[in-house]
């Protein structure tokens, strides 16, 4: 086919002419309007859903407030620690605010992140047809992980140098390999120049690549099927004379002004911490953080930021003594798929061996590496949601009352996990996080069960929706 | 609901246990915008610290933050270096002093932040730890000190503070048959005068902490100052895009 070209009248403006030269070699006002311009999403959105769009905007101030800290960043274990309380918080003009920016954008991100994903929680955005949505997302949320991990160390203080050491050290009780493989991780036996320097590389290029790609496809996805809503209305399934459903609105304008109001609001509090409290006392930024990294000092202390404490409690929960509740457990929950699920006598035969493995595993290794496991598995288990939950609804809003309350009581054992893991351990404090491990694993390995079970109230065709 | 109240009762109860018994830290007092007792906490600085201990991340000059020009600084302030343009360095051989005082005296840059504890703020620390330094023959140095038990650094302003040594009191802790004899410290007894009374060289401290305190941010007043501004425009902002979005929305039944 020949190429043709739109003819536009001759005194059409110079700027629609170039729109027109561009839009007739790059899709970009179809772009625009696919992924914002026409997009139509669902009128009824509430508070919760203005964290995605303050989370785009975070990850453009961590990448831009980024490019200019690795201008005066040194990744040289001499010079690092130097090069951030010296150059960047004194020497450079506006560093301070810079690098404050950019390590109170860490901690916001987080918040934002989490807000976010209570959010698909609450309502059940992961639901059917967005399960591919919230697989990219919680990749998304694994990179964003390993983006602050690695980003941690190169202020090169104490907490920075000593909680690397711990992480890494993990690796470590992995059966067989876990010596080699830490050893590999760091680049020498303990964390030191050469881990600084991949773990740079990593932190400004490897995972930011990534990162990009999956909000790409996270957007392209969400997009492509449309925003799920408070009520878990299929907005699509009632479609107006226009062909746009009847029950949404172009994101352009409407969630445009929207956001920009949401963004102002954020920015008020995110520049209220900035400027009045970066530290945050001692939860944005350590105080230990400000002494140089030491290989021959080990802190008394060593807790990691505030966003991975959940898990971190976890992994301090698994005690020998604790290995012997999670076998219960494992044989408790395998008698629960071989007699109260439907599947097919086969799978019901994996699930039992794969239990009977599990606990022969328990007996076999040390309870640290069991710590590890059920670390990784606490954020990996996000992604089982959409398989998991079984209710007839999408949102909180028609399902049981008591659900509610389930929810509740899910999120004050992830918030106390959190605390915990700040905390110096003790015999009781363990116990705690115990028996919150159980609940945290409880409430996603049994919702299968729980979340089909009450009576559920009948879900509207159309969206609830009050005019401003 | 009953679980949810008793998770709820025993997390009330997770900061009780979390108080941990030391030194209590006294208060220190806030003068980060007395130009004065900086001024007078950098002479002491640069006097008394600053052989031992460097401020590698500090340039003499920044000290025009605290109102000393560059003509005052080289006359009064420049001892180990002839460029106001330098970093507060310090020419003693790290090994050296790790062979003399069994540690490498720290920098002191970011001390005042570093210091920072659930026990109290860096300048808290600071300010109890330099008024806390008594007698003890036991010790290389002849000198220990309560906040930092078993410290390297002996104690330097002994000539302004005089010697103290602490006083304990016995008390008896449980009954009966569990009954401990406890030995508490009660309070600090001066043995030897200094050349200041206990007034005097409590407010020289509290000058030195506040120039730590500035010196650990030198940006701080600049960014609290800019920071209100910041949050009037970002106010304004809040206001005008609420009533934007509102205006919008009105369409929209």
């Amino acid at each position: 086919m020949a190429f043709v070209e739109k003819k536009l009248p001759a005194d059409a403006p110079i700027a629609a002419k170039a729109l027109n030269w561009v839009d007739s070699r790059f899709p970009l006002t179809k772009l625009w309007n696919d992924q914002w311009g026409q997009y139509y999403a669902p009128k009824n959105f509430n508070f919760w859903y203005i964290f995605g769009s303050l989370a785009m905007l975070v990850l453009v101030l961590q990448i831009v407030t980024g490019i200019f800290l690795v201008m005066h960043y040194k990744p040289d274990a001499n010079l690092a620690f130097a090069s951030v309380e010296t150059t960047i918080m004194r020497d450079v003009p506006w560093g301070w605010l810079v690098r404050y920016m950019h390590s109170t954008g860490a901690s916001a991100f987080f918040i934002i992140i989490y807000l976010h994903m209570t959010r698909g929680l609450l309502y059940g955005s992961y639901r059917k047809p967005r399960e591919l949505i919230w697989l990219f997302g919680v990749a998304i949320f694994l990179c964003l992980m390993g983006e602050a991990f690695f980003g941690y160390l190169l202020p090169w203080g104490q907490m920075s140098y000593w909680g690397a050491q711990v992480i890494v050290n993990l690796f470590g009780a992995i059966p067989f390999i876990g010596p080699d493989l830490s050893l590999w991780i760091r680049g020498d036996y303990v964390v030191s120049d050469a881990t600084l320097n991949r773990f740079f590389s990593f932190h400004v290029i490897a995972i930011p690549l990534v990162l990009l790609g999956l909000v790409a496809a996270h957007l392209i996805a969400l997009h492509e099927i449309g925003s799920s809503n408070p009520d878990g209305v299929e907005v699509k399934e009632t479609l107006g004379p226009d062909g746009h459903p009847l029950d949404s609105i172009p994101s352009h304008p409407y969630y445009s002004v929207h956001d920009i109001f949401g963004v102002s609001v954020f920015l008020l509090v995110f520049s209220a911490v900035i400027f009045f409290a970066p530290e945050m006392g001692g939860y944005f930024l350590e105080a230990n953080n400000f002494i140089p990294a030491d290989s021959l000092k080990t802190p008394p202390h060593i807790a990691p930021v505030w966003y991975f404490t959940p898990y971190y409690s976890i992994l301090r929960a698994t005690t020998s003594q604790f290995v012997y509740a999670l076998e219960v457990g494992v044989a408790a929950y395998a008698a629960l798929i071989f007699f109260k699920t439907k599947l097919p006598s086969l799978l019901k035969m994996v699930a039992v061996g794969a239990a009977v493995v599990i606990i022969i595993a328990f007996n076999v290794f040390e309870a640290k590496f069991f710590g590890v496991v059920l670390m990784g598995v606490s954020v990996m288990i996000l992604a089982g949601l959409p398989w998991l939950d079984q209710s007839p609804v999408k949102s909180i809003r028609y399902r049981p009352s008591w659900h509610k309350y389930v929810y509740i009581v899910f999120g004050i054992a992830f918030v106390t996990l959190g605390y915990l893991g700040i905390q110096p351990p003790n015999d009781l404090r363990t116990e705690i996080a115990q028996v919150c491990t159980f609940i945290y694993f409880g409430f996603f390995l049994l919702m299968p069960w729980w979340s089909a079970m009450g009576t559920f109230k009948p879900v509207p065709t159309r969206v609830t929706f009050h005019a401003h | 609901m009953n679980l949810l109240k008793k998770l709820i009762a025993v997390l009330a109860l997770v900061p009780a246990l979390a108080l941990a018994e030391g030194y209590q830290l006294d208060h220190a007092p806030d003068q980060s915008k007395d130009l004065a007792s900086l001024q007078r906490g950098a002479k002491l600085f640069v006097n008394y610290c600053l052989n031992c201990h460097a401020a590698s991340s500090m340039r003499y000059n920044r000290l025009r933050d605290i109102g000393l020009n560059e003509d005052e600084v080289k006359t009064n302030l420049l001892f180990t270096t002839d460029k106001v343009g330098d970093l507060m360095t310090i020419s003693m051989n790290p090994k050296d002093a790790k062979q003399w005082f069994g540690v490498t005296p720290p920098d002191l840059s970011v001390i005042a932040r570093a210091k920072a504890s659930e026990e109290g703020s860096g300048t808290d620390w600071l300010y109890t730890y330099l008024r806390a330094f008594y007698k003890d023959d036991s010790r290389p140095t002849g000198w220990n000190n309560m906040v930092f038990p078993n410290v390297g650094m002996p104690h330097v302003f002994w000539e302004l503070q005089g010697t103290q040594k602490p006083v304990y009191v016995k008390s008896t802790e449980g009954e009966g048959k569990d009954a401990k004899e406890e030995s508490k410290f009660d309070h600090f007894e001066l043995i030897k005068p200094g050349k200041m009374s206990k007034q005097e060289y409590d407010v020289a401290v509290a000058d030195l902490v506040s120039y730590l305190d500035w010196m650990s941010e030198p940006t701080r007043n600049l960014r609290q100052q800019l920071g209100v501004w910041v949050l009037l425009f970002l106010g304004v902002l809040v206001v005008l895009t609420w009533r934007l979005n509102a205006s919008y929305w009105k369409d929209i039944k």
